[in-house]
């Protein structure tokens, strides 16, 4: 059952004669079923053209519904009609040629150059493109022919399917005749070659149509059939050339003709092609437009992208995700129902069929639901069954068990932005409906627990498995290769977490240490430090392996005179073989986008270890603020009095300031700052004052804001929210701005937002500054301007995310062939175009390399002087 | 009194081989001609060096990641 290799795909033009070769039936009628609900002959619907109805036997191949692959028939036009995907190439070759004698319009030599520069071309593997370009371009100029003689004096026009000479119309016979005439000799110099295709096939004389499996139709609740669009536009085909044929033999008139045949050109072309320019598109009953050939393979939902490059597939899962914080990073906990769904397939050999015969045996979970013979026969196993399948069982065949804690699963949240968007995990089946995932293996996958649903993949052979655990594996991608540090780590409460147990010296009794270690697998607990009693730094060193580490924490202030390792803030952290010394454990420390500590541990002891740590400190992360317990209330955001007066003084020194400079500005005081017009300094001007008093308002804030206040314990940790978060929340929000300025537009006509408003007024309140903090509440005017302002944000976000998604898409077009090879090249995969010599110009691998640095030398340093030392 | 190409600051240095040096890099890449990066015959830097359809050329140029950085490229 190997697959075959392709070898190659040539593409070339059908000819009238293979069209009529190919066909099994000529259709004549435009009828499709006859009154007894039966496919009518040489009608439509399967003379011999394929069935779709189960039951039924196909004439042709005796195929049923699901064999039959469905056989072309014909349509003999009763005059030729043009193609309208060449219809461009026609009026090229049409000015290209002689209107005479059907020669190229150059002298031979000419022609023969052009012929081997292609050739050349064509042997490099290059695009020749250009060459024919020219060669149009150049034919299309000459006025008379070198061949005959003959003057050319049109340049022909043409529109959707229509061509002038001059004034006079030709009919796609004369076309026809006219391509009939050019010679095998000048095709190549036009980029065609003569055995695959000859130009008077543009116009079609026979169309060919598409068995019945192509456009199958559909049965609607009320009983009735309904025809495809292909169908229907088929019978609009066949109908006017059952009348032009009428026509033609009762003799009628030139101009009934002529409009007849116009209207056979127009069911073909939108046949092909619904969405032409310069035609109207056929429309059904309903108004909407049809959807033809065209529009079936045409981007996005048609057949490339839809249904080639992107399929839906089977034995795949799709739920909504909570947190389980008691997973491995690399596990995912999958719903038992859906457990029971998806198979693994075994295929039966020897050695495990003893194992597959349990399978079919069990009556619960894990258990196997089909059994397929050597003939491909598919058996569902029942009770009724089960002995009987469980002895027959051999070697050959297979037994799809379903899915098992400890299988490989690929596990993947759309949009897929990047390799760690796909991961593998390890199964375990568990109650309830939906997809658990430990939340340090978050931020990979961009997801959070609002709603996110995400999918599942189970790989079906022994090969898919292994590849997906050693290349896949989450523990793999713990550092992401855009910046070399980890992606995967603490987040939220983790940090909170362990800011509380490792800020100070706080104590714990023998009993509590016990609790908080629980989960983790400590071979042994070090001396308590203290009488008796532990710090958190020694709890937490219990998870840390042998390493030195020495760095500035998140909550570091940034104070003049680092006094490093004596930091009264507690905020250097001295980590010495495995012992957090000194310093506070924070986002910097574990967190998942700056986690040294974590970066430390992949890179010296690999990524096992990495998993085990993260799993544990996770673990300790969770079980330590539960202990202290960890609330935000509203009260977390209340300043005692004199603060908020202060504040007060603040906004109105402020607002007084912007009315100064106000005045000075319409007085024509106000001096302009270089390079800008007045009214922009004034703008900037106002923008500075109100931006300092906010921060003003927030630093009177904080000072009442003390490290137990929650929020600000998680802003200053880096777990979640900023000081100007608290800022806006306690003390005042700021400045709305759209595009970067203040409020402008809002009521119209009069020069200002809101109604409420002189027109020209250019004070703080008047154009969006919200002088109130998110506790107060908000004027309704504050309010409105805090809507502006908000929406601004919601719409260009939508706008960047599809505004990357196609970047991103044109990127990965084209860099999805390229590889690097063994020598560190990188090369296109089928053709072995080298495109770099060497990967990056450095052959550095990104993940790999420290934060983007080919090499780190501050970390060769520090090893080396370790090693001297000790 | 030409000004050279070469001199400016912004063009890197570009070396033509010698058939035996263009047939032992042929080999060790593993490659044919055609399979190289490409340069027009009448690009300016390729006609000062004298560059002839079929010939190859070393460029050496700085590179932020790399320090130094050889390429090579087809004339055509």
């Amino acid at each position: 059952m190997t697959p075959k290799r392709i070898s190659g795909i040539k593409f070339e033009v059908l000819s009238p004669q293979e069209i009529r070769r190919m066909s099994v039936a000529k259709i004549f009628t435009p009828e499709t079923y006859s009154d007894d609900g039966y496919p009518i002959e040489s009608g439509l619907m399967d003379p011999r053209l394929g069935v779709v109805d189960p039951g039924l036997r196909c004439r042709t191949c005796g195929g049923k519904a699901g064999e039959c692959p469905g056989h072309f028939g014909h349509i003999e036009l009763a005059a030729p009609v043009i193609h309208v995907g060449y219809a461009k190439l026609i009026a090229r070759l049409l000015n290209g040629t002689c209107r005479e004698c059907g020669r190229i319009l150059l002298k031979d030599e000419r022609r023969d150059k052009y012929i081997s520069q292609i050739e050349k071309l064509k042997e490099l593997g290059q695009n020749y493109d250009e060459i024919v370009k020219e060669v149009f371009r150049v034919t299309k100029a000459v006025k008379k022919c070198p061949h005959c003689g003959a003057d050319q004096i049109e340049v022909k026009f043409e529109k959707p399917t229509f061509y002038y000479e001059g004034d006079h119309k030709l009919t796609p016979k004369d076309v026809r005749e006219r391509l009939e005439k050019i010679p095998d000799e000048d095709l190549p110099a036009f980029g065609i070659d003569p055995k695959a295709c000859r130009p008077e096939w543009f116009v079609l004389t026979v169309l060919p149509v598409p068995p019945v499996t192509v456009r199958p139709s559909i049965i609607l609740e009320t009983g009735q059939r309904s025809e495809d669009d292909l169908t229907h536009k088929l019978v609009d085909i066949i109908r006017i050339n059952q009348r032009f044929l009428e026509n033609k033999e009762a003799g009628a008139p030139q101009l009934i003709l002529e409009d007849l045949w116009e209207l056979l050109q127009y069911h073909v072309t939108t046949y092909l092609d619904n969405e032409v320019s310069g035609i109207p598109p056929a429309r059904h009953r309903s108004g909407r437009p049809l959807k033809t050939l065209a529009q079936r393979l045409k981007g996005k939902e048609g057949r490339f992208r839809g249904s080639l490059s992107g399929k839906r597939v089977n034995f795949s899962a799709r739920t909504v995700i909570s947190p389980d914080p008691n997973l491995s990073i690399n596990e995912v906990g999958v719903p038992k129902v859906i457990a029971e769904e998806l198979t693994v397939p075994i295929y039966v050999t020897p050695n495990n069929i003893e194992e597959a015969r349990e399978y079919i045996l069990r009556t619960e979970h894990p258990k196997a639901n089909y059994v397929i013979r050597p003939d491909g026969r598919r058996i569902r196993v029942i009770d009724a069954n089960r002995e009987e399948l469980a002895e027959k069982l051999e070697p050959g065949w297979i037994v799809e068990r379903q899915l098992k804690d400890g299988d490989i699963v690929l596990f993947n949240r759309q949009p897929s932005l990047h390799r760690m968007s796909i991961m593998a995990h390890y199964v375990r089946v568990l109650p309830y409906k939906t997809f658990r995932l430990n939340p340090a293996v978050c931020p990979p996958y961009n997801a959070d627990f609002d709603g996110d649903e995400m999918n599942l993949h189970v790989p079906q052979s022994i090969e898919a498995q292994a590849e997906a655990k050693i290349l896949m594996a989450v523990q793999e991608h713990i550092l992401s290769p855009r910046f070399g540090g980890p992606i995967i780590g603490g987040i939220h409460d983790h940090i909170s977490g362990l800011y509380l147990l490792t800020r100070g010296e706080k104590l714990f009794s023998k009993e509590e240490v016990m609790e908080l270690i629980r989960p983790i697998n400590v071979e042994k607990i070090p001396e308590p430090k203290y009488d008796g009693k532990w710090t958190g730094k020694q709890i937490f060193s219990m998870i840390l392996p042998d390493i030195t580490l020495e760095f500035k924490a998140e909550i570091c202030q940034g104070c003049e005179k680092c006094e490093g390792e004596n930091c009264p803030h507690d905020a250097y952290v001295v980590i010495r073989n495995g012992e957090l010394i000194k310093g506070t454990i924070d986002e910097k420390a574990v967190g998942a986008f700056k986690g040294i500590i974590i970066d430390e541990i992949v890179r010296k002891y690999g990524t096992e270890e990495a998993k085990k740590f993260i799993d544990n400190m996770t673990q300790l992360a969770i079980r330590a603020i539960m202990f202290f317990g960890f609330t935000v209330g509203i009260d977390d955001e209340d300043i005692p009095k004199e603060a908020r007066e202060q504040i007060e003084e603040i906004m109105n020194e402020a607002e007084k300031k912007v009315e100064e400079l106000i005045e000075a500005y319409k007085a024509g005081n106000l001096e302009p700052m270089p390079g800008r017009s007045l009214e922009e300094t004034l703008e900037m001007k106002i923008m500075q004052v109100l931006g300092k008093a906010r921060d003003q308002a927030g630093k009177i804030a904080s000072q009442y804001l003390g490290m137990d206040n929650a929020a600000v314990i998680m802003a200053v940790s880096g777990a979640r929210g900023s000081m100007l978060n608290l800022t806006q929340m306690a003390a005042c929000i700021g400045q709305q701005s759209v595009r970067g300025e203040r409020i402008r537009r809002g009521y119209a006509y009069s020069n200002r937002t809101l109604p409420h408003f002189k027109p020209g007024d250019l004070g703080a309140r008047a154009r969006g500054f919200v002088r109130s903090s998110y506790k107060r509440g908000l004027t309704p005017v504050e309010f409105f301007f805090h809507a502006v302002g908000g929406r601004e944000g919601l719409v260009d976000t939508a706008v960047r995310t599809s505004q990357s998604g196609y970047l991103q898409r044109r990127l990965i077009n084209a860099l999805q062939d390229l590889k690097v090879e063994y020598d560190g090249t990188v090369r296109e995969q089928t053709s072995g175009i080298i495109v770099q010599f060497k990967y990056g110009e450095d052959g550095v691998d990104p993940m790999k390399s420290f934060r983007g640095r080919g090499v780190d030398v501050k970390r060769i340093i520090k090893e080396v002087l370790a090693e001297k030392e000790g | 009194m030409k000004f050279k190409l070469q001199d400016h600051i912004l063009v890197p240095k570009h070396e033509l081989l010698s058939k035996e040096e263009a047939e032992e890099l042929l080999k060790i890449l593993g490659v044919r001609k055609e399979d190289l990066p490409k340069i027009r015959a009448d690009d300016p830097i390729a006609k000062e060096i004298g560059a002839k359809p079929g010939d190859i050329v070393r460029i050496i140029r700085e590179s932020k990641t790399a320090g130094r950085s050889v390429v090579y490229r087809l004339v055509i």
